[in-house]
Formats: C-alpha cells, structure tokens, sequence
C-alpha cells in the first residue's frame, strides 16, 4: 500500500486525462490519415488531406482571415491593456471600481454578449449606425459588408484599392472590435500586477532627475514591464487563433459571414467536422495544422521566458 | 501628480470604462423596449417611445391617424400590446397630441422565458456545473496531494505531462473526442459534458501550489499522532484550504457555464441543450425578436455577473497572480 499510495491518488485524474486528452490528441493525427465516417475508419489515405488542404481556396481564406484576427487583435489588445493598466496604477479615486469594470467583459459569456454585438451592429436599428449617424456618418454594411476596411477607407478618398489591399472585411472588422473589448480587461489586471511589481524606487529617483512622466513610462515602466508583456503577446496571440464563438454568433448559421470574409480557422474546422460535409478526417488535418501553429507558439514562450527576465 | 493630471487620468479611466459598459448598458435598455418601437430605429440609451395619442379627461390612448374630417379625425384606438381596439373612431383635432413617453416592458423577460425552455437550460446548466466541480474538487485535490507531498518515481515526468495537456487547446482535440465519446454511446448525454472534463490541470497546480507551502512540521506532528495519510488530506489540508479551493471553485463555475463549443457538438436534442447553447439556437430561431434576444441575453450572464460581484477579490486576485508567475 505505502508505495503504490501515491499512484493511487494520482490515478483518476490521470485515467481522465489519459482517456480523453491524450488519446484523442493521438487519435486526431491517425483520423487525419484515414477516411474516417461517424462509425469509424473507411481506408487508409495517407497525406490526400493535406494536398487537398494546399488547393482548398477556403482554407486558404480562413488562414488570411485568421492572420488578419490576430494582426489586429493582438497589438490593440496589448497597447490597450497597458494603457488601462497605467492608468489604474496612477489612479486615486474609485480605483477598485475601475477595477471590477474594466473585468466584467471577461466573466460574461462570448455567446450573450455576442448577441449583443450582433444587434449593436444591426444595419436599422444598431446602436453602431445610430451613433454614426449623431456625428453626421453615413450608415455602414457592418456584419453584412464583405469589402475591406481599407479599401472602404479610400474608397472615401477616391483612391480605388486592389483587393489585395483591401485589409479584413468590414464585418470580420466588427469582430475583431468585439474580441478585443472582451479581451483587454483580463491582460490589464495582469499587467497591473507586473506593474506593482516594479520597485517605487525607480520612479522616484527619476522624479528627483527632473523626468516627466511620459519619458518615465517608456524609460523605466516600459522596459521594466516587459516580461508580462511577452506572455500577453503569446498567451493572446493563442488565444486569439482559436477565436469561435463570436464568429459563429455574429456571422454563423443560418445566414453566415458575407462572402466568407469572417470564416476563421477554427470555424472552418468545426464547419467541415460537424456541418454538412461531416467531413472528420479533413477537419482534423486542419486542426493539427492549427495545433502545429500554437505548439510554435508555446514554445517560443517556454524558451523566451528564460530570456526576458532581468 | 498635480491636480489637473489627475484629473486627466480619471476622465480617461472613465471613457474606457464606458467602452466596457455600454453594450451592456445598451442590452439592458433594449430589453425592455418594445420591438416595434425598435424596429422604427428608436434605439437611444433610454426606453422613450414617440406616440400620436389621443387625450381627454379620462385617460390617454395610443391611436393612428387614418382620415382627417374637418374639425375632427378618423383614428384607430390601440391598446397597450399595440393592437387595434376600437377602429375608426371618430375624435375631435384637439384632442390629438404627440407625446413622448418613458415606458419599461418588464414583461419582455418573461416573453423570452417562455419562448424556448429556458428554465430547462438553466437546470441542465446548473447539473452539469456542479457535478463537473464536485469531480473536479476530488480529482485535483488527491493528485495534488500526491504531487506536493509524497516522494515517488516519475513525479516530475508525471507533472510534466499534466502540464502539457494543459498546453493543447480544445479545436484539436474536438473531433477525436467526438469519434471517442460516440463509440462509448455518450453523444447526446450528460456524460459527455461532464467526464472528460473531469480532471482540470489548472486546479491541480493551483492546488500543488498551495499545498507545497503548508509547513512540513504540520505533517510530522498529524503523523506521529497516527493519522493516516488520507486522513491528514481529509482533516487538515482540505480544511486550511478552503480558500484556494473555492478559487478554484470559482473559475472552475465560470468556466463550465460559459463552455459553449463543446457542448454545441456533443448533445443534439433540446432537452439536453445547455444554456449557452440554447440561447444560441434561440438567438437562430428568433434572430427578428431584438428586444427578447436582449431580454434572453440579460438573464443568461446574470448569475455570473453576480458571482463575479461577490467573489471580485478572489477572480481579480488570481488572475494577477497567475500572470505574475507566467510572466
């Protein structure tokens, strides 16, 4: 008993995680090489998925919008959050309630608030195109507009951009608006902590040198801050390629995203798994795609965290 | 910093918070709105409706103008849900007034309960939280124990495999547990959205954490007294704990209510649907219904908000600390 005791204790979360994260994790590179209906294998296909994944031009357009996501989502999300933070850290008044503020965003759920986002963006009666309209703008396609946000950009200009150009849509724009307001809040009490961390000592040497502020900030928090903001960067950037449920709530079915300009990877992945093509196999090559994408990810962060630290 | 700074600092700390609570702000308002005053575009921050009504001393009606007469007006009388009451009635000019009006329809909430079985959603909600908790709570809570306290072969290498199954997101291991959980005949029950969520690595580092710290001198003197091993975890770790357990709890709560994906995918009927994912098949079905979608979205995040209220130190503080260790 004495020696096998620990074993014991260990044994059921193990047997869960044995069962069903590491076996389907194995699992999902054998059904990516096989034909695989509900029931089970139907012969074996070798790499046939990942050619096929090469000439898949909706692959590719979910991959560019995935790209897109996370371009725009992850600086925003991080330069926001340390501006909140700062912001907080120099606060004096009704700091806690800030506080509780800023957070509510990120206990609510995607699917609620989403629904919300979708009717703020409602073409008749959103409050977006009601806003727009106090300050004299013209009313906007939002969920429903398929051109690029630069390209509609401009467009205003009389400049006609080439599609290349023409940046996310501007529905998948709207997305990436509701993604980072519910992420900031979250990555700013983080950094709020890295910056109570940092020695008062600093600041109050540079006060003595006669340093303002703002030359303070990027002088001594900023460098100073850096480690959080790596694992920020990382931690949102996994996050943010996983992006689902706003995407299925916003521009899901029935009606869907405009000409696809909103269809993300892990959308893509669920559409192919469990839509009308039930096709498992193809989703899984492109899950161990993504999965190949965020191990990069994570280990950079492994390795880095060594690294930055002072 | 001087006053004018500081003054600069909590304007925008204000403007930003307002970025934060406008939708929901806005959410709240357009749930007791009526549709039709929403689909005119009436979609301010205040639930005002702009109505021709039709005044005299007794009381004051809803009408629309159908015919103007001279020194009277052929108008339809509507009651308060917004159907014709009386129609062509025959009133005088100078009763006829436009009037802006503040008007709250609570009854919003309960049109959108009793649309989709809500109540069915909440309990399937509340079932599968709270069994998925209690096994959470047992599962880390030993393998924890084992992890911080007692020296065996493979710790580490155990640990590191926890870990980094922590590491793998949800999108890759999806469809093989889908394929998985068919074979066991679990699709469509409740055991698909509870066991394999039975083991929850974060709980168990926080767990590990925790019980590394309590002093060795404490396990010493419980096992001179003859306590058994399970009977120190039981008597003294659990209940010097309890403040790391019900962080735990909480995220673990947070978590399991909002968990939408999986359970999009593994239960098919209704009765089984749970309140994420039931509220996505009503925002679907009833996508014209603006102000019940409001209504509906209102009551879902409520009981998390709430618990968010109540437990704010403890969600806020974790979250700072586990940033501060990762970082």
């Amino acid at each position: 008993m004495g020696k096998l005791s620990p074993y014991l204790y260990l044994l059921p979360a193990t047997v869960i995680l044995l069962l069903f994260r590491f076996i389907p994790i194995v699992l999902s590179f054998v059904i990516s090489f096989f034909e695989w209906t509900i029931t089970g294998p139907a012969g074996f296909i070798g790499l046939e998925n990942y050619q096929l994944m090469m000439h898949d031009p909706e692959y590719w357009q979910s991959m560019l919008n995935t790209f897109y996501l996370v371009i725009f989502v992850v600086p925003t999300t991080v330069i926001l959050s340390l501006v909140f933070a700062a912001l907080l850290n120099t606060a004096s008044f009704l700091r806690g309630l800030f506080r509780t503020v800023y957070f509510i965003p990120t206990v609510t759920s995607m699917v609620a608030v989403s629904i919300v986002w979708r009717t703020i963006f409602n073409q008749q009666s959103g409050l977006a195109n009601f806003l727009l309209e106090k300050i004299g703008i013209a009313p906007l396609g939002w969920l429903a507009e398929s051109d690029g946000i630069f390209h509609l950009l401009f467009q205003n200009l009389g400049i006609n951009l080439p599609a290349a150009l023409g940046g996310p849509s501007l529905a998948l724009f709207a997305i990436i608006i509701v993604t980072v307001w519910k992420s900031t809040g979250y990555n700013a009490i983080i950094y709020l902590a890295g910056l109570q961390n940092i020695p008062r000592v600093y600041y109050e040497a540079a006060d003595i040198d006669g340093a303002s502020k703002v030359k303070q900030f990027f002088k001594i928090t900023l460098p100073l801050i850096s480690p959080t903001t790596f694992y920020v960067l990382i931690m949102t950037t996994i996050v943010t390629f996983q992006v689902f449920a706003q995407v299925y709530m916003m521009t899901g079915p029935p009606i869907g995203g405009p000409l696809g300009t909103t269809k993300v990877i892990v959308y893509y992945i669920f559409e192919q798994g469990f839509g009308e093509a039930q096709n498992l196999s193809y989703a899984s090559a492109i899950a161990l795609v993504l999965f190949l994408i965020i191990l990069i990810l994570t280990i950079i962060q492994k390795r880095m965290e060594k690294f930055v630290h002072y | 910093m001087t006053k004018v700074g500081k003054f600069v600092v909590f304007m925008l700390l204000s403007i930003f918070g307002l970025a934060m609570v406008v939708p929901f702000v806005w959410m709240m308002v357009t749930a007791v709105r009526s549709q039709l005053e929403f689909n005119k575009g009436n979609v301010g921050f205040l639930p005002l409706e702009k109505h021709t009504m039709f005044v005299d001393n007794e009381e004051d009606t809803i009408i629309s103008i159908v015919m103007v007469d001279g020194d009277s007006t052929y108008v339809h009388f509507y009651d308060e849900e917004g159907h014709i009451e009386r129609a062509f009635v025959k009133v005088p000019n100078e009763g006829i007034v436009e009037r802006t009006r503040l008007r709250i329809h609570w009854e919003n909430f309960i049109d959108a309960w009793n649309r989709a079985p809500f109540g069915r959603y909440f309990m399937n909600t509340i079932i599968v939280s709270i069994l998925t908790l209690l096994g959470i709570l047992v599962t880390s809570s030993l393998a924890a124990y084992a992890f911080a306290q007692m020296k065996f072969k493979g710790n580490n290498l155990l640990f590191t495999f926890f870990i980094s199954m922590m590491m793998v997101p949800q999108p890759i291991y999806l469809i093989p547990s889908y394929v998985l959980l068919n074979n066991l005949g679990w699709i469509d029950t409740y055991m698909a959205l509870i066991v394999p969520w039975l083991a929850h690595i974060f709980t168990i580092f926080l767990l590990r954490q925790h019980f590394k710290s309590i002093p060795r001198e404490l396990f010493d003197a419980a096992e001179i007294d003859g306590c058994s091993r399970f009977g120190i975890l039981w008597r003294i770790v659990i209940p010097i704990s309890k403040p790391v357990l019900v962080t735990a709890s909480i995220f673990s709560l947070i978590a399991s209510w909002n968990s939408f994906m999986w359970p999009l995918v593994m239960i098919n009927s209704e009765e089984l649907r749970v309140l994420q994912v039931g509220l996505s098949y009503f925002s679907q079905e009833s996508s014209t219904l603006t102000t019940l979608l409001m209504a509906a979205s209102t009551f879902s995040i409520m009981p998390l908000v709430i618990l968010f209220i109540v437990a704010q130190r403890q969600i806020i503080g974790s979250v700072a600390r586990a940033g501060l260790k990762e970082g």
